[in-house]
């Protein structure tokens, strides 16, 4: 039988460049410079066209408890009046419409509102919004942007570390918080010595991001890219 | 455009930019949290009203009566949305059960009234007020105990029950036979997104930001639904978080959400809650299945017979897990059966690959089972029943059929020779290791697609249909067909999608879209070509389209020229002749996993996964692969984990929320490797490409559990294989 | 979510002294899980001390030679603590066996004692169940169980306790301090700390109301292997089936105590006599009068098992 001939998928075409290439970068330019090649822009409802920019909540129903906070979002010191009962999730995606942090499951169990609060990863979704007076939160829209992505961010769209798109802020926050967990010493479950420094290994980095569900199962190309920017193959 | 003939050359075939594993054009969006999803759309709406649904807390009866008293008063409620106030409501043609149900409840967790408030807090404490008093009803909710009530119903593209020569006989003959029975679990498609939609109404015309894979299915049952003019409403759903199936019907928080709008007269927006979407939305429903095979001792199958039991609400359809043995091995005597009998359960219906999926994850392991029956190596077993042509109607052959060489392709790669085939002979310290291999096996399905392509003078082509990206890769591989038609470089072009207002798709489902729709985008480009040759005075059928540049002879001219201000529009799309009934397109693969057993706990963790598939042109191999890792995935769950457990009593799933329905974690999965056949099929459309989505998924289970049976010696026939179900005949712990 | 008041404590004795004259106010920490239970108003106070700025947050030497774990030290830096990873092993092993990197680093070591149960009837408002209201009957004895108790468990509720740190605080003699609203200090020894649900599930602890943990300390270390085995059906980021936490020693004695069988980290002291006899010989004596269901019956089985592979790695 003649060996049948196979299509070149991501990993040998990407290997086979060795890192990213001119042509990505110069097209990721090309897609943030004159035309966006995705386009979702639809003419605007426009029956209430007088939203603030930064939307206080200004209710004051009887029986609502009602609560100030300052934090700081991105580098930006953010001020809000809020239903005591806002999570962090919501009082970012409905009150300060960074809407990158996603909404999964709203109850810890999925991963996708993952943000940095003062260096350390949490779900932004079991915790109250009240509860971070002074900190200094970092969401995925404080990493990058479209036309200056942080690492993780081009690795994920080099390594096609996604499909749907929903769970990826989360999954790269949590990447970007994984990699300094290990810098600090911290063990995790598959840490075969738990007195010696973890050591970033397949094993160690799946277990670790364990706690972001990705449905559509990128997590091969998931930790391909962290590797990458790791330092290390996959 | 008709496609009724095999494609001949065509422009695609250049491959320039079609072929080429490129990264998505919609992933710096996606990565920076810029991608809008439904719920998301700050940019299109302001100051919106947020719904929360209220669930039935029963599975069959009826509402006695609502009390909305303390919930109206709750502070920032503005208005609840029940059966009894919301007018005449119709039902979409695609759903089975009414989306807003009252007084009759039809499932559990069925949407019966939406509390809308200023804020999502007010909303979800609203909805704690509303008071219900139900009328219990008995119901049905035990598969395994309605089975034999089950009557004939036909899946997805087929008949109920087919029979070819005398299985019978045939198999009572045989001198190598195995009679099994298997059980696939309901399972969820569990999707990251969940369902939501923002509703706006501008008059009596409404518009939905929704998470839906089916634009215009969705418009008509909308439509349907409230009973107003198609022409009124409008859908939208630029980003799609993940969809499996789930999203490919009109749901009740879109429903709602337009209801609810309508009442406050302002932007109500409505995300299913979690725990709710397991029991309110649609799911995989569960199987039993029993599959008979009669061989000859050299291996030659000659009756194969695969029976399915399955549930649904009266009027739901079939799983169709037999689809497949129709058409996978050759053998002259032949039978399957569908018999659907009524439960009480939420809607089941199609999740990724319907009928394949739960069909193969039953019938690979009775070919593994067989093989070993047979003393067979179970590639060889398979390879020897191969067929080239459809072995129900001799007549029909497959357009294009490489599993022999996914099978070969795959073994090669992955190590196969080194397979002891007696169970529970290798270990690697507590390990067990096992390795298991099954089929591929999904039906091509194309279906009509249209689009619109716009040329502008700074040489923009921008193209627009109805095509939804659920994470598939739509938006890249339809700027690629476009880049390549009209020979500019893919930053070029411009993809909207997902908007009713644009000429209909294929939409995303049965690993149809991506073929589908490029081949709309491909005729509308046809078009496109011909208009541009005319402006500029070329033979349509000389002119040569590259590096942004017309081309004839000597002459050359900027495409950007054909444009001129007004820029120029053609739109068009692909419809399909009989081209799928002269010939059985299908696809195919082979899967190959490693698995480690635990020898004391019996748990199961899997160690390497390898893929080949075959599966026509592979349009953008690097997204193509990214399809067929994930649904690797997903059949690693349903191999090892996922299930809907049913309260029999109560008639409801259980483990209703992420925590307690589990699926894959990173730590579940290995790094995976996956090959395509380098193949094109011509039958298929002008892109000669075919689906690959739900491929990749069929089969995986199987392979997991004939790995399982390498590991321990231990055959487990009832999804999900867990740990509990091998303890009893694990060896002792030394 | 019921609407509450919020406010941020500023000393341990105010914060349980207001807890305990404030109509349904409730602490919170980490918050992961309160949080998820009022979402489904399985929680509902109607005031929230938030309790994080207390400084609870030190893990300290004791004079016995033990260390001192405030109430606040978050799950990842209780699992990274040198001075854990070096002589309580088996701590380190199960707070990074349980939950996920995000969860461990807000859920505190209070708040991971006082997890409520993972039942799935439990978590549906719309189906009956004693320790959410009780005297409502146990939607869970009959349906689905396979996650459930099989030792300790009662005619009124058949639910497990979560939590994987709460097992090797058990084989540790891990005792609770809390501060109690009428001022005094005192501390509760962890065999102590958790109830059985006997006819009143909803009673999880020890505490009073009002009454505030402030530390767990641990006494001298203890040497020995320290191993913690959780099973589960997905690799990570899922409750235990069953887990076993164990400290054994060179001899062959030691200690084990079982999480995923029982409303609390389940030890039976006098059960540890029978180690050097081997895993069976302990498991008869640890699970004797298990009334399993038809579905977790595997868990006794599980046991015996996985026990058996932690000494068979203990020895080495």
């Amino acid at each position: 039988m003649v060996a049948p001939k196979l299509i070149r998928t991501t990993a040998e075409w990407e290997h086979d460049m060795q890192g990213p290439s001119d042509f990505e970068l110069s097209r990721r330019k090309m897609l943030l410079g004159t035309a966006a090649s995705v386009a979702f822009g639809a003419a605007p409802w426009s029956a209430d066209a007088q939203t603030p920019a930064i939307p206080v909540q200004t209710a004051t129903a009887p029986g609502i408890s009602m609560s100030k906070v300052s934090f700081n979002v991105n580098g930006r010191m953010r001020e809000l009046a809020l239903d005591t009962r806002t999570t962090l999730l919501d009082a970012l995606r409905e009150h300060l419409h960074l809407t990158g942090s996603k909404k999964g499951c709203d109850h810890g169990q999925c991963g996708a509102c993952t943000v940095i609060v003062g260096g350390r990863r949490i779900n932004s979704c079991l915790t109250l919004a009240v509860m971070h007076e002074g900190d200094s939160i970092t969401t995925i829209e404080g990493l990058g942007t479209p036309d200056n992505l942080h690492p993780m961010q081009a690795a994920f769209v080099k390594h096609d570390g996604y499909q749907c798109g929903y769970c990826t802020p989360g999954q790269i926050c949590s990447a970007v918080a994984v990699l300094d967990e290990v810098k600090a010493g911290i063990p995790s479950h598959v840490s075969a010595d738990l007195n010696a420094p973890p050591q970033l290994t397949n094993a160690e980095l799946r277990e670790r991001m364990s706690g972001n569900i990705c449905r559509c199962g990128a997590y091969s190309n998931i930790a391909e890219a962290i590797s990458e920017v790791a330092g290390r193959p996959a | 455009m008709k496609f009724e003939t095999a494609a001949t050359t065509n422009p695609i075939d250049q491959l320039k930019v079609i072929g080429k594993p490129l990264s998505r054009i919609d992933g710096p969006l996606k990565t920076t949290g810029m991608a809008p999803y439904a719920y998301e759309r700050h940019d299109v709406v302001s100051n919106p009203a947020y719904g929360y649904v209220v669930g039935s807390a029963i599975a069959k009866g009826r509402i006695a009566s609502i009390d909305l008293g303390k919930a109206k008063a709750a502070p920032g409620v503005l208005a609840i949305i029940t059966a009894e106030n919301a007018g005449k409501l119709g039902k979409g043609d695609r759903n089975t059960a009414k989306l807003l149900g009252g007084p009759e409840i039809e499932h559990y967790h069925q949407a019966i009234a939406l509390v809308v408030a200023d804020s999502f807090e007010q909303a979800r404490a609203g909805a704690e007020l509303v008071h219900v008093d139900y009328v219990k009803a008995e119901g049905a909710f035990d598969l395994e105990a309605v089975k034999d009530t089950g009557k004939p119903r036909a899946p997805f593209g087929g008949p109920a029950d087919t029979a070819v020569g005398d299985f019978d006989r045939a198999f009572a003959a045989a001198p190598v036979r195995l009679d099994a029975t298997y059980t696939t679990p309901d399972q969820a498609h569990a999707m990251m997104e969940p369902h939501a939609s923002i509703a706006a109404w501008n008059g009596d015309k409404l518009t939905l930001w929704t998470s839906n894979q089916m634009i215009a299915w969705g418009v008509g049952d909308v439509a349907k639904t409230l009973d107003i003019p198609k022409e009124n409403v409008r859908l939208v759903s630029s980003f799609v978080g993940g969809g499996f199936g789930g999203k490919l019907f009109l749901r009740s928080d879109a429903l709602l959400a337009a209801l609810g709008a309508r009442v406050v007269g302002r932007p109500v927006k409505v995300a299913l809650q979690r725990p709710l979407m397991f029991n309110n939305t649609t799911h995989r429903p569960a199987t039993i299945q029993r599959i008979r095979i009669g061989a000859s001792r050299d291996g030659k199958i000659t009756a194969i017979g695969h029976e399915e039991w399955s549930g649904n609400l009266p009027d739901g359809r079939a799983e169709g897990a037999v689809s497949q043995t129709r058409l996978l091995y050759a053998g002259a005597n032949r039978m399957t059966a569908t018999r659907l009998a009524a439960l009480d359960l939420a809607e089941g219906n199609a999740m990724r690959a319907p009928g394949e999926a739960s069909g193969m994850m039953a019938l690979e392991i009775a070919i593994d089972e067989m093989a070993e029956k047979l003393g067979l190596d179970p590639i060889e077993f398979r390879i020897l029943n191969d067929t080239q042509i459809d072995p129900e109607r001799p007549t029909r052959p497959f357009s294009q059929r490489q599993l022999t060489e996914c099978f070969r392709t795959g073994a090669e790669r992955f190590g196969w020779s080194k397979r002891d085939p007696r169970p529970g002979r290798v270990r690697d310290g507590r390990w067990m290791i096992g390795i298991g291999t099954a089929a591929a096996f999904r039906n091509n399905l194309v279906v009509k697609s249209a689009a619109r392509v716009r040329l502008d003078r700074s040489g923009i082509v921008t193209v627009e249909t109805d095509m939804t990206d659920i994470g598939t890769g739509s938006y890249t591989i339809i700027a690629q067909t476009a880049a390549e038609m009209m020979g500019v470089p893919l930053e070029k072009v411009v993809v909207r999608l997902g908007d009713s207002t644009f000429p209909v798709s294929s939409g995303s489902g049965g690993q149809f879209g991506g073929n589908s729709s490029t081949a709309g985008v491909y005729a509308a480009c046809v078009k496109l070509r011909e208009a541009v040759a005319q402006k500029l005075g070329f033979n349509s059928a000389e002119a040569e389209f590259a590096d942004g540049e017309v081309r004839a002879g000597n002459r050359r001219v900027p495409l950007a020229e054909a444009a001129a201000d007004a820029g120029l529009t053609a739109e068009d799309g692909v419809e399909f002749g009989d081209l799928d009934k002269k010939y059985q397109q299908s696809t195919f693969g082979a899967h190959f996993v490693e698995v480690g057993v635990d020898a004391a706990t019996a748990e199961i963790r899997v160690r390497r996964m390898l893929a080949v598939c075959a599966a026509g042109r592979i349009l953008n191999p690097k997204t193509a692969r990214s399809q067929v890792i994930g649904a690797m995935t997903m059949g690693v769950g349903a191999a090892l984990m996922e299930e809907l457990v049913v309260d029999k009593r109560k008639g409801f799933f259980v483990n209703h929320d992420l925590a307690a329905y589990e699926v894959p974690v990173h730590a579940d999965i290995p790094r995976q490797e996956m090959f395509f056949l380098d193949e094109t099929d011509p039958m298929s459309s002008p892109m000669k490409a075919k689906g690959v989505a739900e491929l990749g998924i069929c089969g995986v289970a199987s392979a997991v559990a004939n790995a399982v049976y390498n590991a321990t010696g231990v055959r487990v026939r009832d999804y999900p294989i867990t740990l509990d179900k091998l303890l009893e005949q694990m060896p002792d712990v030394g | 979510m019921k609407s509450f008041t919020y406010e941020r404590a500023r000393s341990p004795a105010e914060a349980a002294a207001t807890a305990a004259r404030t109509e349904g106010a409730r602490f919170i920490a980490g918050g992961t899980n309160l949080l998820d239970l009022m979402k489904l108003e399985i929680e509902t106070p109607a005031h929230l001390i938030d309790v994080n700025g207390l400084s609870l947050d030190k893990i300290e030497s004791t004079p016995e030679g033990g260390l001192r774990i405030g109430a606040l030290v978050r799950n990842t830096d209780l699992a990274a603590d040198p001075r854990v990873r070096r002589d309580y092993g088996v701590l380190s092993r199960a707070l990074v066996a349980g939950a996920s990197g995000q969860l461990r680093n807000k859920a505190t070591t209070a708040g991971n004692l006082l997890q409520r149960t993972r039942c799935p009837y439990f978590y549906d408002t719309n189906q009956p169940c004693n320790k959410r209201r009780p005297g409502s009957g146990c939607a869970a004895i009959g349906g689905f169980s396979r996650q459930h108790a099989v030792v300790g468990a009662s005619e009124a509720c058949i639910a497990t306790h979560p939590s994987d740190m709460a097992v090797a605080m058990r084989v540790l003699d891990a005792t609770v301090e809390t501060v109690r609203p009428d001022g005094p200090a005192r501390t509760i020894p962890i065999a102590d700390f958790h109830h059985l649900p006997g006819n009143t599930p909803d009673v999880e602890t020890a505490l009073s109301p009002g009454e505030l943990i402030t530390a767990v300390t641990l006494p001298k270390p203890v040497g020995g292997a320290h191993i913690y085995r959780k099973v589960r059906d997905r690799a990570s980021y899922a409750f235990a089936l069953v887990s076993v936490a164990a400290i054994v020693q060179r001899d062959g004695t030691g200690r084990v105590a079982l999480g995923g069988v029982a409303h609390k980290p389940w030890r039976i002291e006098s059960a540890e006599t029978q180690l050097p006899r081997g895993a069976r010989a302990v498991t008869a004596q640890l699970l004797s009068g298990a009334k399993p269901t038809r579905e977790n019956a595997f868990k006794l089985p599980l046991v015996e098992r996985t026990l058996g592979a932690v000494l068979a790695e203990a020895k080495g």
